[in-house]
């Protein structure tokens, strides 16, 4: 039995077949459609997430399954006390299939250990997050045709932020792949990035401030979010937050099939007249999002020779 | 020196920490062996001045010795059989290490789980780095967390 812990799970090949099987899904959604007739989904959220909540329970019911579960740690047995590890054996009696976020990490992994079902890690703490990476890859690959040679900015929060490390682990993997990191000094890539993925793989890159100034180089932009209490001081945020904020007037400097994708919610860090943007790509990432994880679920439920 | 007899079969530790003997004891989990085990404390050592010695009479396939490639590679571990010394061996850093260090990462699964095992795993031979096998997180500290 296959579980899904972290994106670097899956070899380049094993994903490459799983992105084919969710654009094959959105092409014929019938034929997919009662491929999980009887199967349930538990959804086990430790930590409230509508979106990525919304995203499997979809998934799951468009293949023709159902879904239980709980929402927050509240109404759950954790509020009880219960382990993780006896929490999966419960649910494991009910389900087929779990997804699993929750704010320790590592936690899907003590699940996995103890589940007689697939466990996905739906997100745990500030570690794994792969159904983001694999919803990242599969709306790259569907909108520009290949995950390779590709010149790939990434911009806002790369200390922080988890969505950003999953990508380039993931990304650094492909032929061709160059990246321009674009952060505040404060908020560049940690040093383990830099060195024991980047460099480690002969991946070009480079770090600099200013947005403005490379994004007309790029085939893609990943937007990540500037949280204010990530700053020393609040001349320091007022003073840098513009040059992160992506607008109608710094699109006009992209060329004219550069994708612009975020892993959402946005707040202010995309101006709301870049939406109507063909280059715009964050909302569709979405729906890519429900056709990656009806794949991962097929996938994990060994379901794969029952499409009619 | 304080006479402790000849070993048949088993392991002497040698140039232990004078004081350390009873972490590694722990360690090594020699609590739960059923087998005669000596330790020596404070003994006269030529090149440490004091030293510990631990002597362990146990069949030698029995126990694994990796756990002190981490601890400390600065102990000789002599192996014995018929009464002699048969193998210094050498320590080399063990693949996972249970229970012997601690996940100090606030956020990881065993702050709020106190029945997990503590697991890490060696990701890099060359620069000696064990990570948390839930959270990932590199371990840091010393041995035992100094
Ligand atoms: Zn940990």
């Amino acid at each position: 039995m296959r579980h899904l812990m972290s994106p670097l799970d899956f070899t380049v090949e094993e994903l490459d077949h799983l992105l084919d099987l969710a654009a094959d899904i959105e092409r014929h959604r019938e034929k997919y459609a009662h491929i999980c007739d009887g199967k349930k989904l538990a959804t086990l959220f430790y930590e409230p997430s509508t979106r990525t909540r919304l995203s499997f329970e979809a998934a799951m019911i468009n293949l023709g399954g159902s879904v239980i579960g709980f929402s927050n740690a509240n109404s759950s047995s954790a509020a009880k006390g219960e382990s993780v590890s006896d929490t999966i054996r419960m649910v494991s009696c009910y389900a087929d299939i779990c997804a699993m976020r929750h704010p320790k990490e590592g936690a899907p992994m003590v699940a996995a250990g103890k589940s007689s079902i697939p466990v996905i890690n739906a997100g745990d703490g500030g570690h794994q997050h792969p159904t983001q990476t694999i919803t990242d890859l599969h709306t790259i690959r569907s909108l520009k045709g290949r995950l390779s040679n590709l010149k790939i900015g990434l911009c806002g929060d790369l200390k922080f932020g988890r969505t950003v490390h999953s990508l380039i682990n993931a990304l650094v993997r492909y032929e061709g792949i160059s990246f321009v990191l674009i952060s505040p000094e404060e908020l560049r890539v940690p040093d383990y990035i830099r060195e024991d993925v980047l460099a480690k793989n002969h991946v070009p890159f480079r770090e600099v401030v200013s947005l403005e100034e490379v994004i007309g180089e790029l085939d893609l932009l990943y937007m990540t979010r500037v949280q204010r209490e990530r700053f020393f001081n609040e001349e320091e945020y007022i003073r840098m937050k513009d040059s992160y904020i992506l607008d109608a007037k710094k699109m006009a400097l992209a060329r004219e099939d550069m994708l612009v994708l975020h892993p959402l919610p946005r707040v202010n860090e995309i101006a709301v007249e870049v939406d109507n943007d063909p280059r715009a790509a964050y909302f569709r990432q979405v729906q890519y999002g429900v056709y990656a994880r009806m794949a991962l679920i097929i996938i994990l439920l060994g379901l794969e020779d029952s499409v009619c | 020196m304080l006479n402790v007899g000849k070993i048949d079969e088993g392991f002497v530790l040698d140039h232990i920490p004078a004081g350390k003997s009873m972490d590694i004891y722990r360690d090594l989990r020699l609590n739960d062996l059923d087998c005669t085990v000596a330790i020596i404390k404070n003994a006269r050592s030529n090149k440490m001045g004091k030293k510990d010695i631990i002597k362990v009479q146990c069949p030698i396939d029995n126990m694994s010795m990796d756990i002190l490639g981490f601890i400390d590679h600065s102990i000789t571990v002599n192996v014995i059989q018929d009464g002699q010394i048969v193998e210094k061996r050498k320590l080399s850093l063990p693949k996972e290490i249970v229970n012997i260090i601690k996940c100090r990462n606030p956020r990881c699964i065993t702050s709020i789980e106190q029945e997990l095992p503590h697991i890490f795993i060696l990701t890099d031979q060359e620069k000696r780095i064990y990570r948390c096998k839930y959270c990932e997180e590199k371990y840091n500290g010393k041995h035992r967390g100094g």
